[in-house]
């Protein structure tokens, strides 16, 4: 399955830029993975120590927040648009 | 030969049903339709309870949108009795209205008797003329109006979403306007800050945008907060407001908004900006998520980018400010669909607005719980606050 991943501007820096990017992948959990491994910076800043998504961080598929699907064992469609999304504070 | 005028009425009154307004007094509350024919400001100065209003020269084409039913029970009345006289034919023999009445003496013999007679509040001609582009909405009209000019929105922080919100919101005549902001102006807000000027860099934001709002529109009253809003006055401040815009640029206050606001049940329009990128959503406590809900925690404060570090494209918040501002509207009227459980992404680069689904956390640590179970020791706390306060200094 190959999905593309919006990356907000403000982990643009870890992302070299990319705004979006095509992963491979049958769950988030692996299109996540295959990110981490292109990008190694936005592990820490998504992802906490044991895995799980950073509370402030939240990813949606096809517009709806993975933790009210299966979390990140939800499995993703072909040519499913997966945006991630960190909270903003500025105004 | 013609008829006189005179002879015309008599005429007329012979062929209608008269009702006296002893028997319309009963009949008020008894789902008989009351229409008053006379001009808009004869109705404006003062009309009988429940009465609608469809001047005479309309009549023909607007009674069916007021009264639709043919067979519905019509009083029509006017000044003395004579408009209403005439209008009652109208309807009877042209329009097929089956029970139309016309009232004896009209609302003269009404307020004889001592009846009573409702003065609807009207807008004063320059206001007329000042709304006149919303009044002419149906959505909207002169009810729609004058729901603006009573309602009471505050703006937290007069700064890049605050500007262009604030001066839409004193445009369209929302008739008080709480402004919030310690900050004074600065060169470098100028960039986005459109309701400072040049000429006021060093003076208060809250002076400025009182002067900008008060230049546009005269009617709006602006009430001013010239602090920083914290746990020690967020609940003076923000009791008595309808709606609240959060355009706040630091997460502590976007919580204490938050859990406050849960609490006192006021509706947050809110919107945050960095870089390209907008975001905006509606948290009505209760009938939708709540930002926490969204957003169970901050960052921790090196994540929390703020655009005062990280800069951001002059103009964005115009472009969400104003999406703020429609939505502000629409609460205050009762329409369309505000947005709700919805989160709109607007990437300006891309020209894209992407929306996703924002849902109420049934383990939500505040609007999970009553309003009164929210104690204040907690509002606007989440975990390592203090460090990052600390961090954020």
């Amino acid at each position: 399955m190959s999905v593309v991943v919006k990356i907000p501007t403000q982990l643009r820096s870890a992302s070299g830029g990319e705004a979006e990017t095509v992963l491979d992948g049958a769950t988030v959990q692996e299109v996540l993975d295959g990110l981490f491994e292109r990008f190694e910076e936005l592990r820490a800043r998504i992802s906490d120590d044991d895995g799980s998504l950073r509370r402030f961080v939240n990813v949606y598929l096809a517009g709806e927040d993975i933790r009210f699907l299966d979390g990140l064992q939800t499995p993703v469609k072909d040519g499913a648009e997966l945006t991630i999304l960190p909270a903003v504070a500025g105004g | 030969m013609s008829p006189s005028g005179a002879e015309l009425l008599r005429q007329v009154k012979s062929q209608i049903e008269e009702v006296d307004p002893s028997e319309v007094k009963e009949l008020i509350d008894e789902g008989v339709a009351i229409v008053d024919v006379r001009e808009t400001e004869e109705f404006a100065a003062g009309h009988l309870p429940g009465a609608k209003h469809v001047p005479r020269s309309y009549l023909e084409s607007r009674i069916e949108g007021v009264v639709p039913d043919r067979s519905t029970q019509i009083i029509l009345y006017c000044a003395s009795g004579n408009r209403s006289a005439y209008g009652a034919r109208t309807l009877t023999e042209e329009l097929g209205y089956e029970h139309v009445r016309s009232m004896t003496g009209g609302i003269t013999l009404w307020k004889d008797r001592g009846y009573d007679v409702v003065v609807p509040r009207a807008l004063s001609p320059e206001q007329r003329e000042r709304y006149s582009r919303h009044v002419l909405i149906p959505e909207i009209g002169t009810e729609g109006q004058q729901k603006l000019l009573d309602a009471k929105v505050l703006l937290l922080g007069a700064g890049g979403l605050g500007s262009p919100t604030a001066l839409y919101l004193a445009a369209a005549g929302v008739g008080t306007l709480g402004i919030v902001d310690d900050d004074v102006v600065d060169l470098s807000n100028l960039q986005r800050q459109v309701i400072h000027s040049t000429q006021r860099i060093g003076i208060p934001k809250v002076d400025s945008a009182e002067e900008s709002i008060h230049a546009l529109n005269p009617d709006v009253n602006v009430v001013k907060y010239q602090t920083r809003i914290d746990a020690s006055n967020i609940m003076e401040i923000i009791e008595g407001y309808d709606v609240i815009v959060d355009g706040v640029d630091n997460f502590p206050t976007r919580y204490l908004l938050n859990d406050a606001t849960v609490r006192l049940k006021i509706p947050v329009v809110s919107a945050s900006i960095l870089g390209f990128d907008g975001q905006l959503s509606v948290f009505k406590p209760y009938e939708g998520p709540c930002y926490r809900c969204l957003f169970r925690e901050p960052p921790p404060a090196e994540l929390a980018p703020s655009c005062g570090a990280n800069g951001v494209l002059g103009v964005l918040p115009g472009t969400m400010g104003l999406l703020q501002a429609t939505e502000v509207v629409k609460l205050v009227l009762n329409i369309g669909e505000p947005a709700i459980g919805r989160l709109l992404l607007y990437d300006a680069l891309g020209a894209t607005l992407t929306e996703v689904k924002v849902h109420r956390d049934p383990d939500c640590p505040i609007c999970s719980r009553d309003p009164e179970d929210i104690g204040d020791e907690e509002m606007g706390v989440f975990p390592d606050y203090e460090a990052f306060c600390a961090a954020a200094g």
